[in-house]
């Protein structure tokens, strides 16, 4: 066992300064986007965001049927609850371990927009959704039952700490729930 | 690259990886990706303890998950639908003239199939005594379950559409010529059951309702079949809970129970309840459990505390 160990520091040793590494061949030196043929997007000088492929906007692309009192927006503290709450929810869900991977590379400005509309629009809480339908928005993200069920623990761990109450936090979930046939890929 | 987040770092590793099995190529494939990158790609857990906290249910008195007294149409262990999860339980009833005892353990696959095996132990104390058997006598037999989900989730998909899954039990009583002597057709049993559970979250509810095709006396405990009926029957098992919190939950059940032995008549059961998963693997419920009259003796109603770790 120390043998291996000892072989392997010292043929880790002797790698590291071969010029190999030196040249622009090195791993870390080659645009990986350039030789997939991947598009560089470039962020929009206003908003921040990358561009998406053309859609068609409507409230329908929000994927629930939003509620008709202002009980649930109440609850979940107007506009300034929901965009914390997003916030939260994003700012938990990046530091995950779980599905932390998901997020990487992806358009996290757009994502706290998009999220924000479409809790705000579904809760009456007075915006509209401009997003895409939930589908095309999580399209070739592979997302698997678990990594839904670890956002869901995010989202309910962010509503608590804006002290949304327990039951409305699933009144909402239950508009949320459905919307798994469209994000669960594998 | 925005469809495929995982890549950047995957190749990174392999690139890394094929240069280094230039110099190691003593080592197997398997340890110098793992050796090198610091954050290798894993192939997903066998276990991923990916459910949602309770959609796995606790352990009934039978071995499979659902609620105390009930058999629900959940899966047990907190693996999703690509992985496994198990559980495991331990389970005591203390009724004013009996000890009931049980525990087991169960398996769920991809949160289609579980499978479960119980061992319950049922002191008959001081009536023993009294019914020949001798002081502390005990009743013993083992569940083997097995149930498969037909359709539906219990929290996701359709608001209004559940789980519904299809059971099996068998039972055996280790107490064979007891049973028999007691009037009971059989020492060992197969119940049928067809479960259908929903979460309504809109209302936090779940509500279960389980049909059960039995002929078991006092679950299996004093055998199956008897004198006043040998056949299976269908029994009914209705649950309904609410849920306080992520992790808690309270409820009450009701089952009912076939009357099949001469010499004592079977009540139905039915309890309240409160489940706690203190932690992400651990839960424990506590019940005030009535099963009404066992062997002659009436009121049997007490404390009901189980714990289950589930992963």
């Amino acid at each position: 066992m120390s043998i291996f160990l000892a072989l392997a520091l010292i043929t880790g040793q002797s790698a590291t300064p071969t010029p190999q590494d030196a040249l622009p061949q090195s791993a870390e030196a080659i645009d990986w986007d350039k030789e997939f043929g991947a598009e560089k997007r470039v962020a929009d000088t206003v908003t921040g965001e990358l561009p998406v492929d053309a859609y068609v906007q409507s409230e329908d692309n929000v994927g629930a049927k939003p509620f008709q009192g202002d009980a649930l927006a109440r609850a979940l503290g107007g506009q300034a609850g929901i965009k914390a709450i997003v916030e939260r929810l994003v700012e938990l869900s990046k530091a995950d371990p779980r599905i932390e991977a998901i997020f990487q590379n992806q358009d996290m400005v757009r994502l706290r927009r998009t999220l924000f509309e479409q809790i705000c629009f579904i809760a009456n809480a007075g915006c509209s959704y401009t997003g895409r339908d939930m589908k095309a928005a999580h399209k070739g993200l592979g997302i698997t039952r678990a990594d839904m069920n670890a956002l869901v623990e995010n989202l309910q761990r962010a509503m608590r700490e804006q002290r949304v109450p327990f039951a409305a936090q699933n009144r909402l979930l239950a508009k949320l729930a459905p919307m798994e046939r469209d994000i669960q890929e594998r | 690259m925005e469809t495929f987040p995982h890549q950047p770092r995957r190749r990174h590793c392999q690139k890394r990886a094929f240069k280094y099995l230039s110099f190691m190529a003593f080592l197997s494939a398997l340890t110098v990706p793992a050796a090198i990158c610091a954050k290798p790609i894993l192939a997903e857990p066998l276990l991923d303890g990916g459910k949602l906290v309770l959609t796995n249910g606790v352990s009934s008195v039978e071995g499979a998950s659902g609620g105390g007294l009930a058999t629900w149409a959940t899966i047990a262990g907190m693996g999703t639908d690509r992985a496994i999860g198990v559980s495991g339980h331990v389970t005591g009833i203390a009724l004013p003239d009996y000890g009931w005892q049980s525990h087991g353990i169960a398996i769920g696959i991809l949160d289609r199939v579980e499978i479960s095996y119980a061992r319950q132990n049922f002191d008959t104390r001081k009536v023993g005594l009294a019914l020949g058997l001798g002081e502390g006598f005990r009743f013993n037999q083992d569940i083997f379950g097995a149930k498969v989900r037909l359709a539906g989730d219990i929290v996701y998909g359709s608001p209004i559409v559940p789980q519904v899954t299809l059971g099996i039990q068998h039972k055996r009583s280790l107490d064979a010529a007891i049973v028999r002597a007691v009037g009971a057709g059989s020492a060992h049993g197969t119940d049928f059951t067809i479960s259908a559970t929903k979460l309504f979250l809109a209302n936090s509810v779940l509500v279960n309702a389980t049909a059960r095709l039995t002929n078991a006396n006092q679950f299996g405990l004093l055998g199956f079949g008897g004198g006043q009926g040998a056949s299976r029957s269908v029994q009914f098992e209705g649950s309904l809970a609410y849920m306080l919190s992520p992790r808690l939950v309270v409820g009450g059940e009701y089952r009912t129970r076939p009357n099949n032995l001469m010499i004592a008549h079977e009540d139905n059961a039915h309890d309240v309840f409160v489940a706690w998963a203190f932690t992400r693997n651990a839960t424990v419920t506590a019940a005030y459990a009535d099963v009404g009259s066992v062997a002659t003796f009436d009121g049997q109603r007490g404390a009901l505390v189980s714990l289950q770790l589930a992963f």
